[in-house]
């Protein structure tokens, strides 16, 4: 009996180390999980990015499901993100609002007249306070908030398709849109 | 000669990199008039990870975030707030994460007390294998090397 435990042990321990070293490789450290989910979305009023005058207020959107794509000009993942967005707001299934995050009016407006609008509106964020707010780290990064202004889902870097199918439908879905 | 060009080489490579260091330290934007509110900022920025280059507090980081959360600590701190308020406002956004020192709760236990436990785990291996060594016969072991 103690012949086998002498193996057995060794070759037990080696393979707890294994199941942790491969739990540890699916983790991935940017991911960090946001404490906005389940809170109230975080107030702000901003202009919009094409109309300086008009400002957009949290409470505006209320009353309804929407999503809010952090977005800038300078980011280059935002360019990998943009075919998947600009398929996602032609489906219609929820208003994308767009937080131009740290930008400039100008370069923002090009970046959006160049390779196409999925936004409902743009919110002008130039100096990245209400970025902070909203625990924003890097761009681009999307949120879903649901119809009492509470923040369902944070993602982190570019939305992909799979992503879009396999953890935002489903989440429409269950909030009724 | 060769030795020579290297050691030159090296020389003018380390030269390079201080005045780069320089060069940046001379960029950084930051330094206020007032000293001891610096200090107070870069004690609490000491405390706060960044976000984007994790490894490194947003005292020692120039990523553009690090310098957005250090001007937000300098402005909070001059509102005259708490630096416990300071810390809350910092994880109500980014979560416990972004706290260098992680608070203790259940959640951390195991990072808290895993390194004890683990050390006293080994301590108790290391005394029952002496143990049972000592009552060992001399003949299991092998004859020490005879000094020559």
């Amino acid at each position: 009996m103690s012949k086998y435990l002498r193996f057995l042990i060794p070759l037990a321990i080696f393979i707890a180390l294994v199941a942790f070293l491969a739990a540890g490789l699916k983790l991935d450290p940017r991911e960090v999980p946001s404490p906005l989910i389940g809170k109230p979305a975080p107030d702000f009023a901003l202009t919009r990015l094409d109309q300086p005058a008009l400002t957009i207020r949290r409470a505006d959107l209320l009353g309804q499901v929407w999503m809010l794509n952090v977005w800038a000009s300078w980011c280059t993942a935002c360019r990998e993100e943009h075919p998947v967005l600009l398929d996602f707001a032609r489906r219609r299934l929820v208003p994308v609002y767009g937080l131009n995050y740290k930008d400039q009016r100008a370069a923002g407006l090009r970046w959006l007249a160049n390779s196409g609008d999925p936004y409902e509106s743009s919110l002008f964020d130039p100096d990245g306070r209400v970025g902070i707010d909203w625990g924003v780290y890097g761009v681009p990064e999307t949120f879903v908030i649901d119809e009492q202004g509470t923040v369902r889902y944070k993602h982190i870097g570019p939305l992909t398709d799979e992503a879009i199918r396999t953890k935002l439908e489903p989440l429409l879905k269950e909030l009724g849109t | 000669m060769k030795t020579m060009s290297t050691l030159r080489a090296a020389l003018a490579a380390l030269l390079f990199a201080l005045a780069s260091v320089t060069a940046s330290a001379a960029d950084a934007p930051t330094v206020a008039a007032d000293p001891v509110l610096e200090a107070k900022v870069l004690k609490i920025a000491a405390e706060l990870r960044c976000l984007v280059c994790q490894n490194q507090t947003i005292a020692d980081s120039h990523a553009d975030l690090a310098v957005d959360l250090r001007n937000q600590v300098r402005e909070m701190l001059k509102r005259g707030e708490s630096e416990e308020k300071i810390l809350e406002y910092m994880t109500a956004r980014y979560g416990d994460f972004v706290l260098y020192r992680p608070p203790v709760k259940s959640t951390t236990a195991l990072l808290w007390y895993g390194p004890a436990a683990l050390l006293v785990v080994g301590l108790a291996v290391f005394v029952l294998v002496l143990r049972r060594r000592t009552k060992m016969n001399a003949d299991r072991f092998e004859a020490d090397p005879e000094e020559a």
